[in-house]
């Protein structure tokens, strides 16, 4: 049976955040992104659209849709779908962007029961940064593993966490702490899963008159010093191949439905993925990767990863612009290989 | 003190977990007094993890492994682990001293295993071709001016910057990825490495 397309709503270009009072209970605001209302409570970050059949409400545990919205913000949108769940989430179409609650959820969107909106994607990047400097309180950092920011996101609003949230990364150009790109991480503490990563730095020896043309530095030293989860940033760029490794603990926030070929290196430690059908959610495989182990993740597939020790994973990206376009109208088949 | 591990693959009344295929396998690695142990790979020490499909085909996922490729790979032959339309990540087997390679792009490695000097060169007469993608082998000796050297240890990563000419050498068997462009010189045998 095909699934109905529902109509794609176009919603306002750059226009000023529409947002609540604080509700004198919780002290959360309720925001509007289009016809989506999100608000929360102590527990809960509650999303309703509007069907034929009326609102319908979806719940999200909040320190679930914090820890997703946080990376749907610090990654532009990402590459494709940032499914915050079975349920809702973004698809970037580099520009705009737009929004959706059960077009990925086969009954929901079957029973016609799905709704998507577009917006311009600066005006949504707007109101989703609103959303998360009201949603999240004191102490609570989205980008940390449980086990270092513990449930601060749980109970009525008490003050912020601008901090956290509004982390800067220089982009790199080349290769970090090459001169006048990104820099390196030394001004940051080893994460106490990776104390036993050695912190030496490799010997370069230049000659007279090539100084700056040769560098090198410790991948691993570098990731043992990132503070943040599940937030891939790039480490070397071969014209629009790049190496985006990251460090990964708990659950990665969101399910990532591909619109490209990206791979997966595995550099420490395991991570198990659950890999489902990008348009419906069917389980298609599960793979545990080890130390060493690469494998692709093809283009029509969305994936979720586990790590219960902090691990180093290595994600491989293909930048070109009209990847999601060629996938798309099937000109590149979904999966890499063929042998 | 003796580091503990221990497995959350549980027993019940003696009965051990039902192994349906899909990786019980232990992933914390944490000593009685909570630190951590981080499990890097190398060739001699090596577990690959598993592939289990519910609908799919296999292949389409390429899982492999470097450290089984490099260990079973020629010394410097380029073998790609990864592709991404022209783009690959090769596992590279390092051992003794390589030829001289040089790119018309930036390439990376990132040594995972071993111990691994690069040397520079600029090509001078030597110089490859211009309009060909991928590492390209020199047809001698750069005879241009030394560079300088980089010495490598596991997880430091280098720059092969465009142009330069290069050349490793290791001193015991060691393991490289390399992230540039599919060339000559890259060995695809997927049904091989993936196999295993």
């Amino acid at each position: 049976m095909a699934m109905p397309e529902p109509a794609v709503a176009r919603g306002p270009g750059n226009t000023a955040v529409q947002v609540s009072e604080p509700d004198p209970r919780t002290g959360f605001r309720t925001f509007a992104l289009g016809q989506f209302r999100l608000s929360r409570d102590e527990y809960f970050v509650h999303i309703t659209w509007p069907t034929p059949k009326g609102r319908l409400e979806h719940r999200i545990s909040a320190d679930a849709f914090l820890r997703a919205m946080m990376r749907d913000v610090a990654w532009g949108f990402f590459y494709g779908l940032v499914n915050f769940d079975a349920m809702f989430g973004s698809r970037n179409l580099y520009g705009r962007v737009e929004f959706f609650a059960g077009r990925y959820h086969e009954a929901y969107h079957k029973a016609g029961l799905s709704y998507v909106e577009e917006f311009d994607s600066a005006f949504a990047m707007n109101v989703c940064k609103a959303i998360l400097r009201d949603f999240c309180s004191a102490g609570f950092d989205p980008f940390a593993a449980p086990e270092e920011t513990g449930s601060t996101w749980a109970g009525p609003k008490r003050g912020d966490n601008i901090a956290a949230i509004e982390r800067f990364r220089i982009a790199t150009k080349r290769m970090p702490g090459l001169f006048g790109d990104s820099p390196l991480r030394d001004d940051l503490p080893v994460n106490r899963a990776f104390a036993d990563i050695p912190q030496d730095e490799p010997v370069v020896e230049t000659e007279p008159g090539f100084e700056g043309k040769l560098h090198a530095f410790n991948l691993f030293k570098y990731l043992s010093r990132s503070d943040v989860t599940w937030n891939p940033s790039v480490t070397s760029v071969c014209r629009e191949s790049l190496f985006c490794p990251t460090t990964e603990e708990y659950v990665l926030p969101i399910i990532h439905g591909n619109d490209r070929v990206e791979w997966f290196v595995q550099l420490s430690d395991e991570i198990e993925w659950e890999v489902a059908d990008k348009e419906t959610g069917k389980p298609r495989a599960r793979i545990l990767m080890k130390a060493g182990d690469v494998a692709a993740m093809p283009a029509d597939i969305r994936h979720q990863g586990y790590s219960t020790k902090r691990s180093m994973l290595l994600v491989w990206e293909n930048a070109r612009l009209d990847l999601p376009k060629l996938y798309e109208s099937g000109k590149l088949k979904p999966y890499p290989v063929e042998f | 003190m003796e580091e503990a591990r221990y497995s959350r693959r549980a027993q019940i009344d003696g009965v051990p977990e039902a192994d349906l295929g899909f990786g019980n396998s232990l992933a914390r690695e944490e000593n009685p007094m909570g630190r951590y142990t981080t499990v890097l790979g190398s060739l001699h020490e090596f577990e690959k993890g598993r592939l289990s499909i519910v609908d799919d085909d296999p292949k389409h996922y390429c899982h492999s492994n470097v450290f089984a490729v490099a260990s079973r790979s020629e010394p410097y032959e380029k073998v790609a682990v990864g592709k991404n339309l022209e783009y690959v990540i090769e596992a590279i087997r390092a051992e003794g001293t390589s030829a001289w390679m040089a790119a018309n792009h930036d390439e990376f490695v990132v040594l995972l295993d071993g111990e691994v000097t690069i040397s520079f060169a600029e090509p001078g007469a030597a110089a490859i071709a211009e309009n060909k993608d991928g590492t390209q082998r020199l047809a001698g000796d750069p005879t241009g001016r030394k560079m300088g050297r980089v010495f490598l240890k596991r997880g430091h990563q280098a720059l092969l910057p465009k142009g330069a000419a290069y050349r490793f050498s290791a001193a015991r068997p060691s393991v490289l990825i390399q992230q540039t462009i599919a060339g000559d010189l890259t060995r695809q045998k997927w049904a091989e490495i993936c196999a295993s």
